[in-house]
């Protein structure tokens, strides 16, 4: 399954709006408590509470600080999982077929056990999104969490991934983004959402929503005052300030 | 890159198998009998010990067959299928040499030339493994191929003892050596990925907090540090011992074993070592969400 | 050999079970679905009905399975057997720990009761450890809100009935301008979380006040970054704008809040008091009549701007205070950091979406006075504070100056507003007075806290008027210190001022580190011999559940069960944790059994109590009244048919009132673990005045008669410190304390320099700390996925100090402050107020703690700002101690620190370093799969 399959209607995804996103961590440990018991090996930890714990994530938040070309530095905190690209790398250079995009969805998945462990595919994926847990040998990603979004034992408000259930600002939305009629496409469409490294021509499903301008100042006018103050005194003032009550 | 010892190895052993490899079997090199099943038996050796270090960078090599499913795609199982052919078409071509009267080689013959052309495949494929990759802009260049392929060739002209040849070869290696160093620095910063680009911010943008203040995979294994200086440092070394070094031996002494011993083992040292910046001094666009350092 | 498409199970069971309880990760209390395969926990994700989470969980929470299987976890209790602070200790029998612990607690009891010191931290049982502290006898209990934000819940109480915190949230379905002071994360995480996303999905903007832009203020519209202490300055030039453009809410004014009554300005004792009638009802003036009246006689109209005999209204005296050119914009930018034009854009804003921006619900309700409105109208204006207000030691008068700011803008408890959560309001003067009259084997005369409306409810011995409370709180050093000062407690003791003690028993606080301020100090108190070689504090008995840093500072060690494992009670007679809309709480129950000898330390609380014969705990004739905590929570009734719990009260249908139903505790599981009881529509907004409100929680039990009041834009309580600061009151300030008294106990807002600036010049940057959200405190190191993501810290420093020195990344600093240095690795911070230098609070660790490895990065790269702050101002030279603390509510001033910085070599740790102690459990190896 190497070959990647002829592009899907159904293009399943992720939105993520940078502008909300408060860096909070959430969906980085609901992943892993989800994946740690889900879809395929464990996601493990070494050395967890020695000098140099380490450890397999598949959602990660970094944070970046900007400085616009006007206004205030910025913090934007920036959630980083695999993109389920259209024109996925990571899935044409493996040599085993364990690495794939699904045909009736495009979600890119690795099945483990046809996974040597041969590093290639994280080597492909310009994102970082792929990590090889050590302790299975085999390589480990960001499933979309299919085994939530179309799993008949949850109640159907739960068949949507760990971490969108979880993001307490809702900055994490999970829809179908071939259908320009889904709630993500036209947040992408209202929002500018984007794709990240245009230039690595993967051609992400997930899309990205920019932060909203800062710092804008406030347009109101400031505020007149109602009477100059040093000319009529605070009785002036209060008089006119009650009249209008 | 996290230069993975086991994975230098590999390139550094199988490639100078095949290029040996194709220099006898494409009947370049024709030692007769004994000679001759020395010299496949060592680029056998050479290939296979370095397939089989190959396995050691696997998380689960007992399943390595698989890799032999992908070849429409990936050139990782293309290495494979094209190494076993190489293997394979070779063996006539080592048995006729070796055991055949001298006449009947099928080196340089139809088989022997197609052989040849398998390890060339092979050698390529080797490298189209990291050409490939878009997301490590240095590799992703012609001069990868070319790189590996003249290492083979050279390391193979040396083993089979081409002389005057080999040394050429160690010569050329040397520019093009030079030229990969030289072309390989700028092309990060030509491919034109940025940190801006990855994270679809505009303005001045640097990393805060790195996503988790641990180790992990990504770190280890696509953001290798090496200092600018040191790296200089090994690129003379590397260049002095796997080109200039050993076509000087093979120059000032003899052909045979006397100059080929300590010309290959100093060009395999040489190997190693480029092979070791190969992938050290080699930059994933991942590193932008890691920050510069 | 191509593989057909896999097709893996896209519907596994995800357990076998779910038992639905309350996090415990962090004090915000959501929800939790812990689902259970083959007897183990295996996922816990957040509960979608729960009122507080509604199914969202947050960073820690989703860890929670790597808290219950931490190789920290204490194992048996302890018994020393080292020096105190070595960490040596044998693990002895329940019996005999419980034993020893009565016969040092018995003695104490028949003898001298207050000196047994009982001090709580992050528990949420303070009305049970209170009851069993009361019941003990000791004066001397109190928990965390000290050193906490007892500002914050202080200032809100005595001025609208409430606080921010957990008292009170914004309508964020509704506000359309939200504006955030000094918060990195707060107790209602999730929920503010939540709001914010609300806010923003509906477009609404937020402005972030905070001199560093993280977290909520990294997400904010509008970043103002502030220097640190000196909001109280921006938000009263803010009211000074607004005051003089009229955009006030004279209306809101007039009906809701004692801005029109008198005050009596004939001078003598009752100077400064609000003029009342017979009853004791303030007077206002009817504008009908002309008359004054009491403030709440119906058809009243109040008049703003009477005078009355000389007298004027409380409005009066707080719009001249204002208007002056002292709280002009320009007169504050320098000292705030905010430029004047800033300032008044911001006023600007705030009286554009406050009154033109009006929002109406078409609700009709009626009013105490009987008026009834055919509309509930609001203006989309909210705020929302936390430590970053309260933790300097002008924290409560800026506090209170937020909240006038509200009250002016009419925006506190209508919709798109500021809005209480049940059971608040309550305003200062209906909650208990603290009661501190201990004798021999006798209960306490009362609760320990509350809120003192005089210099008369000042917890002072009744023979020589010193201190009654080893902490001295409610004394004239802080009167208003409604929730005790627990990080005066050791150092009191320790300098036996105002007397010496005998036991101190701590639950779930790590006082020998991070809750500490002057760490290695409190360590060496900890330890401190007399001259006969006995310790100074002779006895420390420690509930934790963890191998924490004050582990090794107790002579006897209660372990305690982890949060999945035991009962508990979020109950509404502590804090809440209901919502605007709602009354909830809930409970925590054993979803799993501990596989170690431990037990719930209220459990243990309660068989101390039945050994110890503790009235309250125990029947006339002598019997336990309570097996366990679970038992307590079903059967203990505070008042006739009031118990812990609202919810399934009598034979199960019974609400708020009810007699205790043996079946409570299966009906909370069976519903998930909570209760909630919908505040009626019509009792929604104006809670204090809306006597739909007030009639249901009368039903409810939060009080028992409706009990409506006036927000209180002057605090009278306040005024009658100053009076008797003036000589007009039996009981008078020591001398040295008049003057700041006078000062401070302003009943109108004020702002003075916090304390820490007295360090000058030598100190010119604010050291801050900030909750990291993936953290709680120190218990988040011992989990194996969050230390991940916060395992060290850097000390952020701003582009000016950054480039003033030439610092390059990976440069390390020491940060030297009036008592003590550090040095740690730096970081640059370009959004950071240029004065300010920061870092995540409580990431360092001692060695050998939480069962992590010595050179864990937590202790070699990790550190304590703690160490460069003292309990005690910088010595004055006139023999005294003065606390760094509020001088009104003694709230530690942990934000007033001042340091400088300067790059020094790289050490091979962070600085100061300590000698590992030795742990109590296994250190674990080896990794997790
Ligand atoms: N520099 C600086 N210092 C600060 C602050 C700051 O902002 N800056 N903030 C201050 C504030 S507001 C606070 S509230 C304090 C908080 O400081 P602490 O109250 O000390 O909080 P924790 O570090 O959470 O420590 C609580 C202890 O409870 C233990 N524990 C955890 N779970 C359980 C349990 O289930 N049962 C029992 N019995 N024990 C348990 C933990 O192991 C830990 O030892 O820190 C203060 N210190
Ligand atoms: N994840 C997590 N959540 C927690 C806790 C935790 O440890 N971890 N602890 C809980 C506890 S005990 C408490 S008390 C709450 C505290 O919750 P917060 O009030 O959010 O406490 P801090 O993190 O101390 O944040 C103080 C904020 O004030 C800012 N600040 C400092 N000085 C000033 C100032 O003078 N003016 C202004 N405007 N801002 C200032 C700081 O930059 C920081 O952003 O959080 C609770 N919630
Ligand atoms: S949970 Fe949501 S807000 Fe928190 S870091 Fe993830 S995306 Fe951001
Ligand atoms: S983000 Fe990376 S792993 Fe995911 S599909 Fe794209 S290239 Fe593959
Ligand atoms: S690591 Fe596994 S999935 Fe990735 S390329 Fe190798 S075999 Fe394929
Ligand atoms: S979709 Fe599932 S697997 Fe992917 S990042 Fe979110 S939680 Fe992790
Ligand atoms: S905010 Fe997080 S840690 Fe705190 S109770 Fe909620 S889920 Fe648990
Ligand atoms: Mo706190």
């Amino acid at each position: 399954m190497t070959n990647l399959p002829p592009p899907s209607a159904k293009k399943l995804g992720l939105v993520i709006d940078l502008d909300t996103c408060v860096g909070c961590q959430a969906c980085v440990t609901a992943c892993k408590g989800w994946n740690d018991q889900g879809y395929g090996a464990p996601l493990s930890d070494q050395n967890p509470y020695g000098a140099a714990p380490s450890g397999t994530f598949l959602n990660r938040v970094h944070s970046y600080e900007v400085t616009p070309d006007e206004g205030a530095p910025q913090i934007i905190n920036f959630p980083r999982s695999c993109l389920h690209c259209d024109n996925a790398p990571c899935v044409t250079v493996c040599p085993t077929g364990a690495s794939y995009k699904r045909a009736e969805d495009g979600i890119v998945l690795v099945n483990e056990s046809a996974c040597i462990g041969c590093g290639l595919c994280a080597w492909a994926c310009p994102y970082g999104a792929r990590e090889l847990d050590p302790a299975a040998g085999v390589m480990k990603k960001c499933t979309l969490c299919i085994d939530r979004i179309y799993n008949d034992t949850l109640p159907e408000e739960d068949r949507q991934p760990a971490c969108v259930r979880t993001c307490p600002t809702g900055a994490r939305h999970f829809g179908d983004l071939g259908n320009p009629e889904s709630a993500v496409s036209q947040l992408v469409a209202q929002r500018g959402g984007y794709d990240l490294m245009p230039d690595m021509g993967t051609r992400p499903t997930n899309k990205y929503l920019p932060p909203r301008p800062k710092d804008a100042r406030a347009t109101a006018s400031p505020l007149a005052p109602l009477l100059d103050l040093q000319a009529t005194g605070f009785a002036g003032w209060l008089d006119r300030l009650l009249e209008k009550f | 890159m996290h230069p993975a010892p086991s994975v230098i190895l590999f390139t550094c052993l199988s490639g100078a198998g095949f290029g040996l490899l194709f220099w006898l079997d494409a009947g370049l090199a024709r030692p007769e009998g004994a000679a001759a099943l020395a010299h496949f038996t060592l680029a056998y050796g050479l290939a296979t010990a370095g397939l089989f270090a190959s396995t050691f960078h696997l998380g689960n090599p007992q399943r390595a067959l698989r890799a032999f499913s992908q070849w429409r795609t990936s050139w990782l199982s293309r290495e494979g299928w094209a190494s076993v052919a190489a293997l394979a078409a070779s063996a006539p071509v080592a048995l006729s040499a070796s055991f055949g009267p001298a006449d009947q080689s099928f080196a340089g013959g139809p088989l022997g030339l197609a052989a040849a052309l398998l390890t060339a495949l092979t050698l390529l494929s080797t490298a189209m493994i990291y050409a490939q990759l878009k997301t490590i802009p240095r590799w992703h260049h012609w001069t990868t191929p070319l790189s590996f392929l003249t290492f083979a060739v050279t390391g193979g002209a040396i083993l089979a003892g081409a002389g005057l040849i080999a040394a050429l070869f160690c010569l050329a290696l040397g520019v093009v050596m030079t030229l990969t160093f030289w072309q390989g620095d700028r092309r990060f910063a030509a491919s034109g990925s940025n940190l801006n680009l990855a994270t679809g911010l505009k303005g001045q943008i640097r990393p805060f907090a790195p996503a988790h203040t641990a180790q992990n995979y990504i770190l280890t294994e696509m953001i290798h540090q090496v200092g600018r200086k040191h790296a200089q440092k090994l690129r003379l070394i590397a260049l002095a011992l796997a080109s200039l070094a050993p076509a000087a031996l093979l120059l000032a002494l003899p052909t045979g074993p006397i100059s080929i011993l300590p010309a290959f083992a100093c060009h395999l040292a040489g190997t190693l070592i480029q092979r070791w910046l190969f992938f050290a001094e080699a930059e994933h666009v991942v590193r932008h969400y890691y920050g510069p350092n | 050999m191509i593989p057909k498409q896999p097709t893996p199970d896209l519907s596994p069971p995800v357990s076998d079970e779910v038992r639905k309880t309350t996090c415990y990760m962090c004090a915000c209390r959501c929800g939790i679905d812990v689902h259970i395969t083959s007897g183990k926990v295996t996922y816990i994700e957040g509960n979608r009905d729960h009122p507080v989470n509604k199914g969202v969980l947050c960073a820690k929470g989703a860890s929670g399975i790597m808290q219950v299987t931490a190789p920290s976890r204490l194992r048996a209790p302890l018994r020393r057997v080292g020096p105190r602070g070595s960490g040596a200790f044998e693990e002895i029998s329940w019996e005999e720990a419980l034993g020893t612990a009565v016969q040092w607690l018995g003695p104490l009891r028949a003898k001298a009761p207050e000196k047994l010191a009982f001090f709580t931290g992050r528990d949420q049982s303070q009305s049970f450890t209170s009851l069993w502290a009361q019941s003990f006898g000791t004066p001397n209990y109190a928990a965390h809100g000290g050193f906490c934000s007892v500002n914050m819940a202080a200032a809100g109480i005595y001025t609208m009935g409430g606080a921010f915190w957990e008292f009170g949230q914004t309508d964020w379905d509704r506000t359309k301008l939200f504006l955030l002071f000094g918060v990195a994360e707060d107790h209602d995480s999730n929920p503010i979380k939540m709001g914010i996303g609300k806010l923003k999905a509906r477009g609404g903007r937020m402005v972030a006040i905070n001199p560093v832009r993280t977290g909520y203020n990294g997400v904010a519209d509008d970043w103002i970054g502030i220097t640190p202490g000196t909001d109280g300055l921006l938000v009263l030039a803010l009211v000074h704008e607004l005051l003089k453009a009229g955009k006030i809410d004279l209306d809101y004014l007039a009906r809701y809040t004692n801005a029109p009554c008198l005050v009596d300005e004939t001078e003598g004792e009752e100077k400064g008091l609000l003029l009342r009638d017979e009853l004791g009802k303030p007077l206002v003036i009817d504008r009908t009549t002309g008359q004054p009246v009491p403030y709440d006689r119906p058809g009243l109209r109040p008049d703003l701007g009477a005078t009355w005999k000389g007298c004027r209204t409380v409005f009066q005296h707080l719009a001249e205070r204002y208007l002056t050119a002292e709280y002009a914009p320009e007169a504050v930018a320098d000292r705030c950091g905010v430029s004047a034009e800033r300032i008044r854009a911001l006023a600007a804003e705030i009286a554009d979406v406050a009154f033109n921006q009006t929002i109406t619900i078409d609700q009709p309700w009626t009013d105490f006075r009987g008026e009834t409105h055919a509309q509930m109208v609001g203006r989309p204006v909210s705020f929302h504070a936390m430590r970053g207000i309260s933790a300097h030691s002008n924290g409560f008068q800026t506090a209170r100056a937020l909240h006038v700011l509200q009250i002016l803008l009419g925006t506190v408890e209508v919709p798109g507003g500021f809005r209480f959560k049940p059971p608040y309001p309550k305003p200062a003067h209906a909650h208990p007075t603290p009661h501190s009259y201990f004798m021999p084997g006798r209960p306490l005369d009362g609760p320990h806290l509350g809120f003192p409306q005089g210099p008369e409810h000042l917890a002072l011995k009744l023979d020589d008027l010193t201190p009654a409370r080893i902490d001295k709180g409610f004394t004239w050093d802080n009167p208003l210190s409604a929730h005790g000062m627990m990080h005066m407690v050791i150092s009191n003791a320790v300098a036996g001022d105002p007397y010496p003690i005998d036991t101190l028993m701590l639950y779930m606080a790590n006082m020998a580190w991070n809750s500490s301020m002057n760490t290695a100090e409190t360590m060496a108190m900890l330890t401190a011999k007399d001259g006969n070689g006995d310790y100074k504090i002779p006895r420390i008995i420690y509930s934790d559940a963890y191998a924490s840093e004050m582990v090794a500072y107790a002579d006897l060690i209660l372990p305690d069960t982890t949060y999945l494992e035991r009962h508990d009670c979020i109950s509404l007679l502590d804090r809440p944790i209901c919502e605007a809309d709602h009354a909830a709480d809930a409970i925590r129950w054993p979803v799993i059994e501990p596989d170690r000898d431990v037990r719930g330390f209220q459990s243990v609380l309660v068989d101390l109590a039945n050994r110890l014969g503790l009235p309250g705990f125990i029947t006339e004739d002598g019997r336990a009244k309570y097996r366990d905590y679970a038992d307590y929570i079903v059967n203990h009734q505070r008042r006739p048919g009031v118990g812990p719990l609202m919810g399934y009260r009598g034979t199960g249908d019974a609400v708020g009132r009810g007699a205790p139903n043996p079946n409570q505790l299966n009906a909370y599981i069976a519903a998930g673990g909570f209760f909630t009881a919908e505040v009626p529509e019509e009792a929604r907004f104006f809670k204090p005045w809306n006597r739909a409100y007030q009639d249901w929680a009368v039903k409810m039990g939060f009080y028992d008669q409706p009990q409506p009041y006036l927000f209180q834009l002057y605090c009278e309580p306040m005024r009658r410190f100053q009076l008797a600061a003036e000589g007009f009151h039996e009981r008078q300030p020591p001398d040295h304390l008049r003057a700041r008294i006078l000062a401070t106990m302003d009943p109108l807002p004020i702002w003075y320099p916090p304390f820490g600036d007295d360090a000058g010049d030598a100190f010119p940057l604010h050291a801050i700390t900030q909750r990291p959200m993936a953290m709680y405190h120190s218990w988040g190191s011992q989990n194996a996925w969050l230390r991940q993501i916060h395992g060290h810290n850097p000390l952020y420093l701003p582009e000016k100090v950054w480039r003033e020195q030439g610092f390059a990344e990976g440069d390390w600093a020491r940060a030297t402050s009036p008592s003590g240095s550090i040095t740690a690795p730096v970081a640059l911070m370009a959004a950071l107020n240029e004065n300010t230098v920061w870092t995540w609070n409580a990431i360092g660790k001692r060695k050998g703690t939480w069962a992590l490895s010595d050179d864990a990065p937590e202790a070699i790269r990790g550190f304590l700002l703690n160490h460069l702050i003292d309990e005690l101002l910088p010595d004055r030279g006139d023999g005294r101690r003065w606390s760094n603390s509020d001088p009104v509510t003694g709230q530690a001033a942990w934000f007033d620190l001042r340091v400088r910085v300067e790059k020094c070599a790289p050490p091979p740790e962070t600085l100061p370093a300590f000698p590992p102690l030795k742990s109590p459990v296994p250190n674990a190896k080896g990794s997790r799969q």
